[in-house]
């Protein structure tokens, strides 16, 4: 492989900075097409549902910002091997950056299916498999972050927090599936996969596609930014220690 | 291995009221839940199970926040790194002491406090075969929060908001075996999920455990 094909190349946090410069703005512009349209699509121009009625609307934010929800930590996951392995720098911030907005997919996803609960199951929150394991990822999100704040010394953080980000994928895995075991579900199974040959209507079903797709680039686009000020973050913590003033 | 394992058994029992103080927490932790949901005994036999297992998690998870930290602050632990003992078998010893001396006490209180949630025998009995069987993964687990805690200075609630996610899968497979057993139910197989995730986490924490010891005393 040439070293200038491959992702080695940007552990180097200048060359990072330098190839990500218009592509992160290239992704908020295309984000902000594809989620705007998507949404005035789903919310205002599709017909309302037989038996839900205008609640089913919601689906446009809350199935992609799910759909983030859980492969915003599967990249975590993987940015913390390659971190853990190759000692990838930029890596390491990656998943920082990626533990941040997948956290907050996952409050959005947990709000707006509570206020798409209330008018169709009659009730805020039931404690089924998918809304259980839902809130199990965000208290793992949030002890994963907590533990990135919690110390001064930067390389150490990042191996600490990779440890947990692997021990926690392990258990939340498995914590995915035992819930199955603990309550019978509420909430409907998948009506979307690539694989099938009958989906939702197509009236619901293309706005839906053009939402989950910006809502990933709208998350590729947080990740770049939110990676970006991570390493901002430590070229002003080096120089500050550089100066003599601090 | 031994002498660490003596070492850390003796001071275990000297320091900071020894076993009795997780027991004491349990007790307060049941004491809290009926004063909280009011004195009628049928709400109390519903939600007894539950209380005695998430109270054990939780006592036993507050009993952990100083397991490394001593041995840190003192270069116990530098010392260990340099010296021919790995550092995998100190962090075994180290989750066989907690779980003698906070989990099994646990699981032998748990019937008696039971009693006084209006459980009745067989389901103490329930109760104390599935924290058995479950309590060496809270003290694996936990042991492996501490390891990785322990280089951040004071800050002990953080290790509990680490661990808690991971103690999910054991605490549903135990209340649900516990539920079966006492109602008949079909108990083997959460009970044997249950064991599984016990050896699996015994197994795995001494060198995950090490692992991280290694990163916090870089």
């Amino acid at each position: 492989m040439k070293p200038d094909s491959s992702i080695w190349r940007f552990a180097n946090p200048a060359r990072f900075m330098r190839a990500t410069d218009r592509l992160v703005v290239v992704l908020w512009i295309l984000a902000a097409m594809l989620v705007i349209p998507g949404l005035a699509w789903g919310l205002l121009l599709t017909p309302p549902d037989q038996v839900q009625g205008t609640a089913v609307k919601i689906m446009f934010v809350h199935v992609p910002s799910a759909l983030v929800a859980i492969n915003a930590w599967l990249m975590m996951l993987v940015a913390s091997i390659i971190w853990m392995v190759r000692r990838h720098h930029v890596s390491a911030l990656a998943a920082r950056a990626a533990a941040r907005a997948g956290m907050a997919m996952t409050a959005v996803a947990i709000l707006t299916g509570a206020i798409w609960g209330k008018p169709t199951w009659g009730a805020w929150w039931v404690w089924d498999p998918r809304l259980t394991s839902f809130l199990i990822l965000f208290v793992c999100y949030a002890g994963y972050l907590a533990l990135c704040h919690a110390s001064g010394n930067r390389e150490r953080t990042a191996d600490l927090a990779a440890y947990l980000c692997v021990a926690g994928s392990v258990f939340a895995l498995l914590s995915r599936y035992s819930v199955v075991f603990w309550s019978q579900g509420l909430h409907q199974g998948a009506s979307l996969s690539l694989d099938r040959e009958t989906h939702i209507h197509n009236v619901y079903y293309l706005p839906l596609l053009v939402c989950m797709a910006g809502f990933v680039i709208l998350f590729l686009a947080q990740l770049l930014e939110g990676t970006r000020t991570e390493i901002r973050k430590n070229q002003l913590s080096a120089l500050l220690a550089r100066s003599p003033g601090a | 291995m031994k002498t660490v394992f003596i070492r850390d058994f003796r001071l275990f029992f000297r320091a900071r009221g020894g076993p009795a103080l997780p027991l004491v927490f349990y007790l307060a932790i049941s004491l809290l839940i009926p004063v909280g949901i009011g004195p009628d005994i049928d709400t109390h036999s519903l939600v007894a199970s539950g209380v005695l297992w998430s109270g054990a998690l939780l006592a036993s998870l507050i009993s952990l926040q100083r397991l490394f930290a001593d041995d840190m602050d003192d270069g116990t632990l530098e010392r260990l790194l340099v010296s021919p003992l790995p550092l995998e078998l100190y962090a075994a010893a180290k989750t066989a002491i907690h779980w003698l001396l906070t989990g099994l006490p646990l699981c032998l209180a748990a019937p008696l406090i039971g009693l006084m949630l209006n459980l009745s025998p067989d389901s103490g009995l329930a109760i104390l075969v599935t924290l058995l069987v479950g309590t060496p993964a809270i003290s694996a687990i936990g042991v492996f929060g501490a390891a990785l805690t322990s280089g951040l200075g004071p800050g002990g609630l953080l290790s509990s908001v680490l661990v808690v996610p991971l103690c999910i899968p054991t605490l549903i497979f135990g209340s649900v075996a516990a539920s079966h057993l006492s109602e008949g139910g079909a108990a083997l197989v959460p009970l044997a999920l249950l064991g599984a995730i016990s050896l699996a986490c015994l197994a795995l924490n001494p060198i995950a455990s090490a692992m991280v010891l290694r990163i916090n005393l870089r």
